[in-house]
C-alpha cells in the first residue's frame, strides 16, 4: 500500500502552517527518520520525518506552499513495485492546498474611527511590538523567561526581541519560575521594570508566592517607599488538549488580590495598549494572555503611542436588551453567540472589560442601567469567579434597575478533561450563552 | 575598584553597634512582654557580630536583605532606632507607617531592602538586587542574609544556580544560629555544613565563627572582594547563636539551660570584643561605661518615642496599595 505522508501539526492549536521547503525529490529513497522536508507555522519550524520506507512517488504540496492545513497529504511513499499514478487513485487523494483556511481569520470589531492607519497584526505581533517600543524608550526595562532568548519565545511572542536588545536585556532563564520571578522582584525593588514571561501561567503557581508576597504587599508593608513594578505576563486560560494541569484560567485567582493590577485583554489592539501601559505602570502587573488568540488578527493603530488606559473596560457592541460581560478569549464565545442572537431580535451590548483589578464596574453598571439584564461570561471555573464578583456588585449597586437574575456563563466545575469531547463540555458553549440570554430576557 | 571606599571603622563603633542592637533588643523583649509590641517578634541577641561586622567591610551602595530577625541589620544599616521601635510598636513614625511591623520594613535610602516574613523568600530577591548591580554596572554587592532554617528551602537553590550562572555580585550569608525556630539543624539537615551548599553550582563557601567580629569582618572583606571582582556569589556561613527563642512566644525547651549558657559565658560577641579593647588600651572601664550610658539613652528614648507615637490614622487603611503616576 503507498503511505500517504500528511501534513502535521506542531501544536495543539495550530491548524495550518508552509510548506517551507522540500528536502527529497521524486524518485528518492527513504527510510524511516529521514528528514524529508521542513515546515513552519508563524511559531516555529519543524523537521518532517519520513516513518516508513520506500521511494518518494508524487510530491503533492509544492515547496513555498502556504496555509496548508494539518492532515492534508502532502506527498506519497512508494513500496517496492508500486507506481505513483496508481496510488494516487488508489489514495483518492484530495491533495490540494486548502483554498480557504480552516479557521477564517475573524476580525473583530474595534473601538472607535481610528485617528491613525491600521494595521492588520495579530495578538503575539501585538504583544512583541508593545515590548520593544517601550524597551527602545525606557533602558531599564528588560524581560526573562524561559525560551525567551535564543528560541524567540516559546509561544513567538519575544520573536526578534535578542536580535535588538541583545542577551543583557532579553534574559533565559532556567526552568525555575519561583526563583527567577524572585530575582525579578528584588530587581524592581532595586528600580529596574522587568518583565517576567511565565511560559504559561500553570508554571506562575510556583512563582506565586512572589508574585502576592514579594510584588503585590511590598508598597504596603513599607508605608509607601518600595515599589516592585514587575510585570508577569504569559498565556493564560484554557489551551486545546493539554490536560488539567495545563489548562487553567487564574483571572480570579489574581484579581482578588490587593496591590496587583490584572489585565486580560482579547483584541490585538487591547493587548498592545494595556501591556505598554502595564510597562509604565509603577504598580506590579498580572499581565494574562490567551494562547488561542495569539494567532488571530485584528487592526491595531499603527503608532508606537498607542496606549490604553487601565481600569477601563470597552463596549465593544451597542445593544438595548442585555448586557454581556466577558474578558480575553470570552468575548470570542460572546461574539459567535452574538450572531445567533441578532438572529433572534435580541440587541445585546457586549462588554470587554480589559482590566480585572481595578475592574470597571462603571461602565458596567451604566449599561445595565440601560438594558436591565446581565450575563457574565468566562473559562474560568464558577465558584468564586470574576463573573460571582461582578453579579454581586451589580446586584448590590444596581437591584432596582433588574429586570432579572443575573446569571454566570462559566467553565465546568472540574480539572480540564484532555478528551476532545468533554474538554469542549468544559467550555461556555454558544448554547450555554444563548441560553443564559434568552433566560434574562424571558425570550422563549 | 570604584571610588566608593570603604568606611574606617573603629573597635569602639563596632562595640558601639553590637551594644546598640542588644540593649535595642531587650527593650524590644521588654515592649512585648508589655503589651505595646504585637504578633510576631524575633530577638537578634546574640548574633549583633555576624552584622556588625559585615556592614563594616560594606562600602556605599551595598545592598542587604533579610528575614524576619532582621532589627538588627536595620541598626546597623544606620536606619533611626526611634523609627524602628515605632514600627515595632505599629506607629505612624514607624519606617512602614506602622503598615509593616517586626518582619516588614525598609530603608530605600539605607540600601536596607527588607525585612521579608518568608521564609527564604530574600535569597532570590536578593539576587535579583545583585542582577540590578551587573545590569547597572555599580560595582555595588548585595548582601542576602538567611539562616539554617531557610539554608533548605528550595527557592535558595534555584537563585544560587542563577547567581553562579550569571556571576551576579551577590554574598549569601548564612546565619547559622543551630535551630530553625524549635528544630536543631542536625535534626533538619541531611548535611551540616552548609557552607558548602552552594558546591554543586560552584560557589565558593567558607564557615565563619560568627560570635568574633574581627573573624566576621576578615571573611566578609574576602566574599565581597570576590563579589566585587566579578567571580560571581560566595557563600559565608556564621556559626552564631541565638540567646532568646525564636520569636518572644517560644520558650526554647528544645535546647538546654547550660547550652545558652555556656553561649552567653564563654562566646559573647560582645564581651569578646569588650576584653579586646580593654587589652588594646585605647578605651579604660569608664570610656566603656560612657559608651553604655550613651547607648541606653538612645534605646530609652526610643522606647518611650515608639510609645508616644500616633497610631495611623484610619484612612491610612487604603493608602500605599497602589502608586498612581507613571514611572
Amino acid at each position: 500500500m503507498p503511505i500517504e505522508v500528511l501534513m502535521p501539526a506542531l501544536s495543539p492549536t495550530m491548524e495550518k502552517g508552509n510548506l517551507a521547503k522540500w528536502h527529497v525529490t521524486e524518485g528518492d529513497e527513504v527510510s524511516s527518520g529521514d528528514v524529508i522536508a521542513e515546515i513552519e507555522t508563524d511559531k516555529a519550524t519543524m523537521e518532517v520525518e519520513s516513518v516508513d520506507e520506500g521511494t518518494i512517488g508524487k510530491i503533492l504540496i509544492e515547496e513555498g506552499s502556504m496555509d496548508v492545513a494539518v492532515n492534508t497529504p502532502i506527498a506519497i511513499i512508494l513500496s517496492e513495485g508500486e507506481d505513483a499514478e496508481t496510488a494516487i487513485s488508489e489514495t483518492n487523494t484530495n491533495a490540494v492546498v486548502a483554498d480557504t483556511p480552516v479557521t477564517e481569520t475573524v476580525v473583530a470589531t474595534e473601538e472607535p474611527a481610528p485617528l491613525t492607519n491600521q494595521v492588520e497584526i495579530t495578538v503575539r505581533e501585538a504583544l512583541r511590538d508593545a515590548m520593544a517600543e517601550e524597551m527602545r524608550l525606557d533602558d531599564r526595562v528588560f524581560i526573562m523567561g524561559e525560551e525567551v532568548a535564543e528560541y524567540q519565545g516559546a509561544y513567538k511572542v519575544t520573536q526578534g526581541l535578542l536580535d535588538e536588545f541583545g542577551k543583557k536585556r532579553v534574559i533565559d532563564t532556567p526552568i525555575t519560575e519561583y526563583g527567577f520571578a524572585g530575582i525579578a522582584c528584588g530587581a524592581g525593588m532595586a528600580g529596574l521594570k522587568p518583565i517576567v514571561e511565565f511560559m504559561t501561567f500553570n508554571f506562575a503557581m510556583q512563582a506565586i508566592d512572589h508574585i502576592i508576597n514579594s510584588a503585590a504587599k511590598t508598597l504596603y508593608m513599607s508605608g509607601g517607599q518600595m515599589r516592585c513594578p514587575v510585570v508577569f505576563r504569559g498565556a493564560n486560560g484554557v489551551a486545546s488538549r493539554v490536560g488539567a494541569q495545563h489548562s487553567q484560567d487564574y483571572s480570579a485567582w489574581y484579581a482578588s488580590v490587593p496591590g496587583l493590577k490584572v489585565l486580560a485583554p482579547y483584541s490585538a489592539s487591547d493587548a498592545k495598549g494595556l501591556l505598554k501601559a502595564a510597562i509604565k505602570d509603577p504598580n506590579p502587573v498580572v499581565f494574562l494572555e490567551n494562547e488561542i488568540l495569539y494567532g488571530k488578527s485584528f487592526p491595531v493603530p499603527d503608532t508606537d503611542d498607542h496606549i490604553i488606559p487601565i481600569g477601563k473596560a470597552n463596549v465593544r457592541q451597542q445593544g438595548s436588551d442585555v448586557t454581556i460581560v466577558s474578558y480575553s478569549r470570552g468575548i470570542e464565545y460572546v461574539e459567535n453567540a452574538d450572531v445567533e442572537l441578532k438572529e433572534m431580535g435580541i440587541s445585546a451590548e457586549i462588554i470587554d472589560l480589559r482590566t480585572l483589578r481595578p475592574l470597571d464596574m462603571d461602565t458596567v453598571l451604566a449599561s445595565v442601567r440601560k438594558t436591565n439584564r446581565l450575563v457574565v461570561v468566562e473559562e474560568g471555573w464558577p465558584i468564586c469567579s470574576i463573573g460571582s464578583e461582578i453579579c454581586s456588585s451589580v446586584t448590590n449597586l444596581a437591584f432596582d434597575e433588574l429586570d432579572a437574575p443575573p446569571l454566570k456563563v462559566s467553565g465546568a466545575d472540574v480539572p480540564m478533561p484532555y478528551a476532545a469531547n468533554l474538554e469542549a463540555l468544559a467550555l461556555p458553549t454558544t448554547n450555554q450563552i444563548v441560553d443564559a440570554v434568552k433566560k434574562v430576557t424571558y425570550t422563549t | 575598584m570604584s571610588s566608593k571606599s570603604q568606611k574606617s571603622v573603629s573597635k569602639k563603633d563596632l562595640y558601639k553597634d553590637m551594644l546598640l542592637i542588644r540593649r535595642f533588643e531587650e527593650k524590644a523583649g521588654q515592649l512585648y512582654g508589655m503589651g505595646h509590641i504585637g504578633g510576631f517578634c524575633h530577638l537578634y541577641i546574640g548574633q549583633e557580630a555576624v552584622v556588625t561586622g559585615m556592614n563594616a567591610v560594606m562600602i556605599e551602595g551595598d545592598q542587604v536583605i533579610t528575614g524576619y530577625r532582621d532589627h538588627g541589620h536595620m541598626l546597623v544599616a544606620g536606619m533611626e532606632p526611634n523609627g524602628v521601635m515605632a514600627e515595632l510598636t505599629g506607629r505612624v513614625d514607624g519606617y512602614s507607617r506602622g503598615k509593616g511591623g517586626s518582619m516588614h520594613m525598609f530603608s530605600v535610602e539605607k540600601h536596607f531592602y527588607g525585612g521579608h516574613g518568608i521564609v527564604g523568600a530574600q535569597v532570590p530577591l536578593g539576587t535579583g538586587l545583585a542582577f540590578a548591580n551587573k545590569y547597572r554596572e555599580n560595582n555595588n554587592v548585595s548582601l542576602a542574609y538567611f539562616g539554617d532554617g531557610a539554608a533548605n528551602q528550595g527557592q535558595v537553590y534555584e537563585a544560587f544556580n542563577m547567581a553562579k550562572l550569571w556571576n551576579l555580585p551577590v554574598v549569601y550569608v548564612i546565619e547559622n544560629n543551630r535551630y530553625g525556630m524549635g528544630t536543631s539543624i542536625e535534626r533538619a539537615s541531611s548535611t551540616t555544613d552548609l557552607s558548602q551548599r552552594g558546591l554543586s553550582f560552584d560557589i565558593p563557601g567558607i564557615q565563619v565563627d560568627g560570635m568574633d567580629v574581627d573573624a566576621v569582618m576578615e571573611a566578609g572583606r574576602k566574599a565581597l572582594d570576590h563579589a566585587r571582582s566579578g567571580n560571581g556569589p560566595f557563600i559565608l556561613e556564621m556559626i552564631t547563636y541565638r540567646y532568646r527563642g525564636h520569636s518572644m512566644s517560644d520558650p526554647a525547651k528544645y535546647r538546654s539551660r547550660d547550652e545558652v549558657n555556656e553561649m552567653r559565658q564563654d562566646h559573647d560577641p560582645i564581651i569578646t570584643l569588650k576584653e579586646k579593647i580593654l587589652d588594646d588600651g585605647d578605651i579604660d572601664e569608664d570610656g566603656l561605661k560612657q559608651i553604655d550610658a550613651e547607648i541606653r539613652k538612645i534605646v530609652n528614648e526610643a522606647a518611650e518615642f515608639a510609645q508616644n507615637a500616633p497610631e495611623p490614622d484610619p484612612s491610612e487603611l487604603y493608602t500605599d496599595i497602589h502608586l498612581e503616576e507613571t514611572a
